[in-house]
């Protein structure tokens, strides 16, 4: 079947040339371009101060770009309030601190605010809830307060929060963070089972050859490698001229 | 971080009152409240009518009277003014244990005593048989401003967060030697608040960003208000109470 396409889907994140100055005038991004395809699984790495978590303030339109454009799943971020509920619905963030993320008294309330925003109410939004909640193993804590559970487990709640909206790519930013061993790898099976497309923020080298096949390096800006995780890991140049290391003892 | 999982109030039990929405007990104690205050003060088989009211809710509700008694003493440093009253007072004076004590100001002062003292064991009873989230959630459904039931919420919400975060930065100072016992050396402490401070600003700006990647447009969703609402003969059963307060004060004021 020559001449046709193997994939009819749009990309779930399609990232063209985006410029972005901070109000004060640094440049946070240089022209960053990026596409990920449906289902993919990408790590996003680099040094700190590299543009990372600006770019994914890009991706669901909290900020915008000067230049350049990101479509998600074939719909392009702008300004329209409309476009703007769906883009969010379609990315997913998960931030770094859990307590910034849950900021209800129960898990419920908590993982049920986004799907509200959506309209959901009632069964459905219950049901919604539920779902999230058994997706990331944590069914039975729905009533109890998130002040009240373990580090891990609040970023699971933390997950399931963007979950119940379900949506096309999430997108994380240090999962691993302060996770316990336990933690990291009960929180690796679940993003693995996910049916998702996943775009990771870290600097835990071992976490992204783990769980993503692909990684891209961002450096000052600029993306300055887009290549198979194991590949990258093995170019030790390449890493140290981006700040990145891999921990001791460790070879990919 | 775990800390806090003490309720400083609330009682743990199944009793009826614990049962009861909460909605339905704020207005209870609200009107049982106005109808103790718009008591004449003079009529004092009435306030002994509201304390056998109270007692009747704390035995139904399983609260002890010795656990009332030790917080109702928050009372004690408004009502010391009270205590003055009768020393104070101007009129009529009566002789009591060789003291002069004006007669007006005896009756100032327990009015003040026993109205603020049933207010305070009515509150302290809504606050034993309620936890802190119920009352939120009561007040949001008797239409109290979003605005403040929201601010509430966060406050529930991110206080642990901050007295643990005051915690560790106080460890913190005091492992390196900081050791506050006057006040001009309580630089490291005030530094600490505003830092404190800024945090807290700073936590609120990405708890903001996170909402809007949520799709947070300006207004809480009403989520779970519909579910457990108060039903019609849960109200009824809250109004017993409220309603005697209202027959007790009536009677007293035909009277008086």
């Amino acid at each position: 079947m020559i001449g046709y396409v193997q994939n009819p889907d749009p990309p779930s994140l399609d990232v063209r040339g985006v410029r972005y100055a901070y109000p004060d005038g640094h440049v946070a991004l240089h022209g960053v371009d990026l596409t990920v395809a449906r289902g993919e699984r990408v790590a996003l790495l680099g040094p700190n101060g590299a543009g990372k978590t600006t770019l994914v303030l890009h991706l669901n339109g909290i900020l915008t770009a000067a230049e350049g454009s990101v479509s998600v799943g074939g719909l392009t971020v702008n300004r329209d309030r409309d476009t703007l509920a769906e883009i969010r619905r379609r990315v997913g963030i998960v931030f770094q601190d859990p307590d910034d993320q849950l900021f209800l008294p129960t898990v419920a309330e908590d993982v049920a605010f986004g799907p509200a925003n959506l309209g959901l109410r009632g069964a459905e939004l219950a049901a919604r809830v539920d779902e999230a909640l058994a997706a990331v193993g944590m069914g039975e804590h729905r009533d109890r307060a998130p002040h009240h559970l373990s580090f891990g487990q609040r970023r699971r709640v933390a997950v399931a929060t963007v979950l119940a909206m379900h949506p096309e790519v999430l997108v994380l930013d240090e999962p691993s963070s302060n996770l316990d061993p336990a933690a990291r790898r009960e929180l690796a099976e679940i993003l693995r089972g996910l049916p998702v497309t996943l775009l990771m923020v870290t600097h835990d080298l071992p976490y992204a050859l783990e769980l993503c096949d692909r990684s891209v390096i961002l450096d000052a800006g600029r993306i300055v490698a887009d290549a198979d995780t194991r590949t990258l890991l093995k170019n030790a140049p390449l890493l140290s001229a981006h700040r990145l290391e891999l921990p001791y003892g460790f070879t990919p | 971080m775990g800390a806090g999982h003490a309720h400083v109030l609330y009682r743990e039990s199944a009793s009826p009152v614990h049962r009861l929405p909460p909605e339905v007990k704020i207005a209870a104690m609200v009107l049982f409240t106005l109808a103790v205050v718009a008591t004449p003060r003079t009529a004092f088989w009435a306030f002994g009518g509201y304390a056998l009211l109270v007692a009747g809710v704390a035995g139904l509700a399983r609260v002890g009277p010795g656990w009332l008694l030790r917080r109702a003493a928050i009372e004690l440093p408004f009502v010391i003014f009270a205590f003055a009253l009768p020393f104070l007072g101007a009129g009529e004076r009566v002789e009591v244990a060789g003291l002069g004590l004006s007669l007006d100001g005896l009756l100032g002062g327990w009015n003040i005593v026993a109205k603020g003292t049933l207010g305070v064991l009515a509150s302290l009873l809504l606050a034993a048989t309620t936890t802190t989230r119920d009352l939120i959630v009561g007040l949001d459904r008797l239409r109290c401003p979003q605005i403040v039931t929201q601010i509430a919420t966060f406050m529930l919400r991110y206080l642990d967060v901050l007295v643990g975060e005051a915690r560790r930065m106080r460890v913190a100072r005091v492992s390196r030697g900081d050791d506050p016992r006057f006040l001009w050396q309580l630089r490291g402490f005030a530094a600490g608040v505003g830092a404190l401070f800024l945090r807290a600003y700073e936590r609120g700006e990405r708890v903001y960003l996170a909402m809007l990647s949520r799709g947070y447009s300006g207004r809480m969703p009403a989520v779970w208000q519909g579910a457990g609402a108060a039903t019609a003969g849960q109200w009824l059963v809250g109004a017993t109470v409220p309603l005697v307060a209202a027959g007790i004060a009536a009677t007293a004021v035909a009277l008086t």
